[in-house]
């Protein structure tokens, strides 16, 4: 069995485990991947050049990055995650929501 | 190099085949070229033989970090089809079926291009209305397209899952003159056909910095020391960002994720053609191999990353699509399975293109289309290289589509990468 196990690790990569700051660490099959929560969306009247940028233009980082999940299947939470986009290590999980991060924050 | 023909055959039969000789050469890289090609796959791989071979350029290197066709070359599922509507697209990719169709003769090697029919299922009535309107536009086109109501199906694929499926069949969208190619052969083919031109193909040898001088790329800095090029063209699908971010260029409509293929134990012959099934997130493409291996993928693994090896979930829902219309296959064993990392650009669509520096030319943002467009990828590439000119085929494949809302999105979903599978 050891021998079958270490064959799927050689080819695979680990599961990554989301440690969501409400129902706690679960696997990444039951979250949505968002995208790349580093973008700043400019105000509604910047320029096209700006815009453009925002929505279309990305860092593509190799190595650690700031992204969103969502727990579909779970709280719904959306969450910002720190992942190494070359190991999927993940270094901290946040709420999205700044008010929630307040909430979270004080509970503790 | 001896050339494969009849002769050579029969006469190194007699000399218990010791008349062969090497397929490419090895060669240190020298301190100057006219044009350097980053990136030993298949994309340039045929950039450098299009511009020795179409533009009578010599002085070329290849540079590759690795081994030649160890990136996405080695890792895709191999089919070659030209169903595409959006212009540009269309008549980009019917070229590079036409390349194919004549490849092997063209490159004296036998790149096993197979036209067995690239049949994809449709499921509902709104799909073969969608299907009729993209095989009909192929059709004005110049391309061959067809669809096949449900008897014709069965009579050609008997085996599918006519009975319980959960998404009924109710035909197929058909393009006859897709199919399959070997990938590896296509690699070396271009490989021993490029250096018998007097290609440098320099493995083990990786770009490590690009330095510039009075705007342009002075020369690349490579674990193989300082290479000078009056050119550079960047065919690093998968690793795009990192070398525009070591030429100093800032961000690009790129991101890479990865995509996994998978090959079963061989079987005797069980599916002739190149099977496609799409419907209610499912998205499975199936063929078997010349040596009788079911070779097959699905989706992205849904989240960035440059792993070369996949995750889990995916295999599961690869194996539940497998399961949904060809449940004969359930008991077949998988040997080996992988992932690429792909360029996935923000409309789906490719770049062939200048760039803000004046001597440095982009081939990026394949998605999970860059294995069949190989060759034509190859040939305007080295085309807008030579005469610093894009083609008309290529001429909206530019950076600038975006700022310009000229966004080339075949399936209209809008700009999310991970979508534009």
């Amino acid at each position: 069995m050891k021998e079958v196990q270490d064959q799927i690790r050689s080819c695979t990569v680990n599961m990554i485990r989301i440690k969501c700051p409400y129902c706690g660490e679960r696997d990444h099959s039951e979250f949505a991947y968002g995208g790349d929560a580093s973008i700043k969306y400019p105000a509604l009247d910047a320029s096209k050049d700006e815009w453009t940028k925002a929505i279309f233009f990305r860092e593509n980082i190799r190595g650690f990055q700031k992204e969103t999940w969502h727990h579909l299947n779970g709280c719904r939470m959306w969450l910002e995650v720190e992942r190494c986009t070359l190991t999927h290590e993940i270094k901290s999980v946040k709420p999205c929501h700044p008010e929630l991060q307040k909430i979270m924050a004080s509970s503790k | 190099m001896t050339r494969f023909n009849a002769w050579n055959v029969f006469k190194n039969g007699l000399n218990g085949q010791t008349g062969w000789s090497r397929q490419w050469r090895d060669p240190e890289p020298k301190s100057d070229y006219d044009v350097i090609i980053v990136g030993g796959g298949l994309h340039g791989l045929a950039t450098a033989y299009y511009l020795a071979k179409n533009h009578n350029i010599n002085n070329i290197a290849v540079i590759e970090k690795g081994w030649i066709g160890g990136g996405n070359a080695g890792r895709n599922t191999t089919i070659v089809r030209s169903n595409y509507m959006v212009p540009g697209n269309h008549q980009f990719y019917e070229h590079s079926l036409k390349l194919w169709e004549n490849l092997s003769h063209d490159l004296n090697y036998n790149v096993m291009f197979s036209q067995r029919a690239h049949v994809a299922l449709f499921h509902s009535p709104g799909a073969k209305d969608a299907n009729a309107r993209r095989y009909n536009t192929m059709r004005l086109n110049g391309t061959d397209g067809e669809l096949w109501n449900l008897d014709k199906l069965k009579k050609n694929i008997p085996h599918l899952n006519y009975n319980d499926a959960r998404f009924p069949i109710m035909g197929a969208a058909v393009q006859p003159r897709a199919g399959n190619a070997r990938h590896d052969s296509a690699v070396w083919g271009y490989a021993r056909a490029a250096d018998s031109l007097g290609v440098d193909i320099i493995q083990n040898c990786e770009v490590t910095g690009v330095k510039r001088l009075n705007g342009n790329i002075e020369s690349l800095q490579t674990s193989k020391g300082n290479i000078k090029g009056k050119k550079i063209g960047f065919a690093v699908a998968g690793n795009t960002s990192r070398l525009w971010q070591m030429a100093e260029l800032g961000n690009l409509p790129i991101e890479s994720h990865k995509l996994q293929a998978f090959v079963t134990e061989a079987i005797k012959p069980f599916l002739d053609h190149v099977v496609v099934y799409g419907v209610g997130g499912a998205h499975f493409y199936i063929s078997q191999s010349d040596k009788g291996s079911l070779v097959f993928g699905g989706d992205l693994d849904w989240y960035k990353s440059y792993a070369q090896r996949g995750n889990l979930p995916i295999v599961q829902d690869v194996a539940e699509a497998a399961m949904a219309i060809l449940p004969s296959i359930g008991r077949l064993r998988l040997l080996r399975h992988w992932a690429g990392v792909m360029d996935m650009s923000m409309d789906g669509s490719f770049f062939i293109c200048k760039t803000p520096i004046s001597n440095l030319y982009l081939n990026a943002g394949w998605n999970y289309g860059g294995f069949k467009a190989s060759p034509a990828s190859g040939w305007y590439f080295a085309d807008l290289i030579a005469n610093e000119h894009p083609h008309k085929y290529i001429q909206h494949h530019h950076l600038e589509r975006f700022a310009q809302g000229i966004n080339l999105d075949e399936r209209g979903a809008g700009p999310d990468p991970k979508l534009h599978g």
